[in-house]
């Protein structure tokens, strides 16, 4: 069973079919990527999914269980985690601050045992304090632990949008356009640093523009275009697909970017 | 891990040097602070000056109050004068009418207060910004309004006199033994630490990261109407407890003691220390408590003055005068440290 199924999804913006009848599926383990033109109905489609959007047709299951038109902090809950396209830091807040708000749903005590500062108060947030640190260990930026999220670059910003999605304990992870504004070598460890993610036991859904990225570490390709999806399949297949070409054709000057 | 070339932390500079002997030396310096004050009875100052310095715990206590909402989570509370009220009303009705202990009086009206604080929130947490800035205005009229008319209950425009002082161990409060200042500074030492708590634990995490990106916020599964209320109630809870400090120690209430000017006032003492800080919170309740009273020689321009300055305070550090992001590296404590040290990814500078 997949862990994430998508079943004939459609949402409109007033006359604007913005996402059209979408199916897709992502198994557990997988990196799975979706592409296509600018106004394709990406994003709309991970706003879908984490519950910022309600649908007006199709179900979605994940892990099973119809998570459609669910509340984000359910979702959350139920495991799917995101980034987002314009990134949406809590900027006036330490970088560790900022994973540590991640961390929310995985600290245990109440509004009590912060007052009165009891043991399990100071146990959670020594776990969560150090798991922080290791999150952000991990995906390059222990440099940065003390910093102001607003004063990273922002290819490192990228990388903190990641490590707090993680911090979530979500296992399926929704990464929209994680290496926009990040130097080649940059998207290389990104690259990298994904894969490693796979290795470690999450499932990946990926909005991607780079092609770089999105030929070399995913295991199958959606193509979305004008809210349809115009193809699937293995990196090669989508590939050498006419109409992903003549979608992308259309549009080239954006796919450059 | 390729490190970045820019500097992670501006660490240079003398403001940064007196932050970080502050920090080093907070287990110090804050019990001497205390201690201080423990003694500013026995410095032999007048009453006028013990009753300056209670009124300040006062106001400390109410920006305190607005902080966790306004500060913390972004939510501009214009009607925190009305919860002030209620927590004054209610102590003295339960005081004159319902024979209470003074003792109880204080925890009873912050709850009342905090309830309160609860029914204005809850309708209200589907507004945002502005909206919701204005019913909190409304809220603050319309609870000053019935205090007003309510003449069966509240006294209505006379108000109401002779709240009696309270009795500690058969001493009677006052200004002049020093009584308030007491009760005061420790109401302060109470709220001071609760907030302190609050705000360093996920619930100040989340309350911050509702004021930093709401949608953002929900994303990593905080339910923010929730920590909305939260923050309302406890901004409330605390409001009324310094109401029902104030009502005895002057002894005397009525509606025009909690007009929109209370509001206004904690908020201008809020913004002018910084917003989203504690020490702010001292530092804007101290002066703007002690400026009228020494430029009292400038008589009605003094309120011109105040203005000005706070305009200019708007347009040149709208942060509040210490409203500063600190510099100084997050603590660990000993156990994070050894257990980073344990995996080898201790981040640097420790
Ligand atoms: N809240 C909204 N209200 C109305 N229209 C919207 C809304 N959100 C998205 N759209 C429209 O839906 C379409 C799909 O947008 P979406 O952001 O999903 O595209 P995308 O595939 O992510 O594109 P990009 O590659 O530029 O990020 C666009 O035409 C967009 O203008
Ligand atoms: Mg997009």
């Amino acid at each position: 069973m997949a862990l994430l199924e998508i079943n004939n999804v459609s949402l409109s913006f007033g006359g604007l079919k913005a996402v059209d009848d979408v199916s897709l599926y992502v198994n557990k383990g997988e990196i799975v990527s979706l592409i296509g033109p600018n106004g394709a109905g990406k994003t709309t489609m991970f706003n879908i999914l984490t519950g910022i959007y309600k649908i007006d047709h199709g179900g979605i299951l994940f892990d099973g269980y119809p998570i459609q038109n669910k509340i984000p902090q359910d979702i959350v809950k139920a495991g799917i985690s995101r980034t987002f396209q314009n990134i949406r830091l809590f900027r006036n807040i330490r970088v560790i601050e900022n994973v540590l708000v991640g961390c929310h749903i995985t600290i245990k005590y109440n509004f009590f045992d912060a007052l009165f500062r009891t043991p399990k108060y100071r146990r959670a947030e020594r776990q969560n304090m150090v798991r922080a640190v290791r999150l952000l260990y991990d995906v390059g930026l222990s440099h940065r632990v003390h910093d102001y999220a607003s004063n990273l670059p922002y290819g490192e910003q990228r990388k903190l949008e990641i490590a707090r999605a993680l911090a979530t304990g979500a296992k399926l992870i929704l990464l929209d356009e994680p290496a926009a504004g990040m130097n080649p070598q940059e998207s290389a460890e990104l690259l990298r640093f994904i894969l490693g993610l796979r290795g470690r036991g999450y499932t990946i859904l990926m909005i991607e523009h780079d092609m770089s990225v999105v030929m070399n570490i995913s295991d199958r390709i959606y193509v979305l275009d004008y809210g349809k999806l115009i193809s699937q399949g293995l990196p090669q297949e989508v590939a050498n697909d006419p109409k992903v070409i003549e979608a992308y054709l259309g549009g080239i000057q954006n796919v450059e970017n | 891990m390729e490190k970045n070339t820019e500097e992670p932390l501006k660490t240079a500079g003398g403001l940064y040097r007196v932050e970080l002997f502050f920090s080093k030396r907070r287990m110090i310096l804050i019990p001497a602070a205390f201690i201080l004050f423990l003694a500013v009875p026995l410095m032999g100052f007048n009453q006028y000056i013990l009753r300056i310095f209670t009124v300040i715990g006062i106001y400390i206590i109410l920006s305190l109050a607005l902080n966790l909402v306004a500060g913390y989570t972004g939510q501009l509370s214009m009607g925190n004068a009305a919860f002030y009220a209620i927590g004054a009303y209610t102590a003295t009705l339960l005081l004159l009418r319902g024979g209470v202990n003074y003792w109880l009086t204080i925890p009873l009206a912050a709850v009342l207060a905090g309830f309160c604080g609860l029914l204005l929130g809850l309708p209200t947490f589907r507004l945002r910004g502005s909206y919701l800035t204005i019913v909190t205005l409304g809220f603050g009229e319309i609870v000053r309004m019935i205090l007003m008319n309510w003449d069966s209950v509240t006294n209505g425009t006379l108000g109401i006199r002779n709240i009696p002082a309270p009795d500690f161990f058969g001493i009677t409060l006052s200004l002049r033994n020093g009584g308030f200042y007491y009760l005061v500074l420790f109401l302060v030492v109470l709220v001071s630490a609760a907030s302190w708590f609050i705000v360093n634990s996920k619930i100040g995490r989340a309350f911050v990261s509702i004021r930093e990106d709401e949608i953002a916020a929900q994303m990593m599964g905080i339910r923010t109407t929730k920590y909305k209320a939260l923050a309302f109630v406890l901004s409330a809870f605390f409001s009324g407890l310094a109401g029902a400090f104030y009502a005895p120690m002057v002894g005397y209430i009525d509606s025009n003691s909690f007009t929109f000017e209370v509001s206004s006032q904690i908020i201008s003492m809020a913004i002018l220390g910084g917003l989203g800080t504690m020490r702010g919170m001292f530092f804007g309740a101290a002066v703007l408590i002690v400026f009228p009273e020494v430029s009292r020689f400038l008589m009605d321009y003094r309120f011109v003055i105040y203005g000005v300055i706070l305009v200019l305070m708007m347009r040149f550090r709208p942060q509040g005068l210490l409203g500063w992001q600190p510099r100084v590296p997050v603590r660990f404590s000993k156990t994070v440290r050894s257990d980073l040290m344990r995996e080898g990814i201790l981040p640097e500078g420790e």
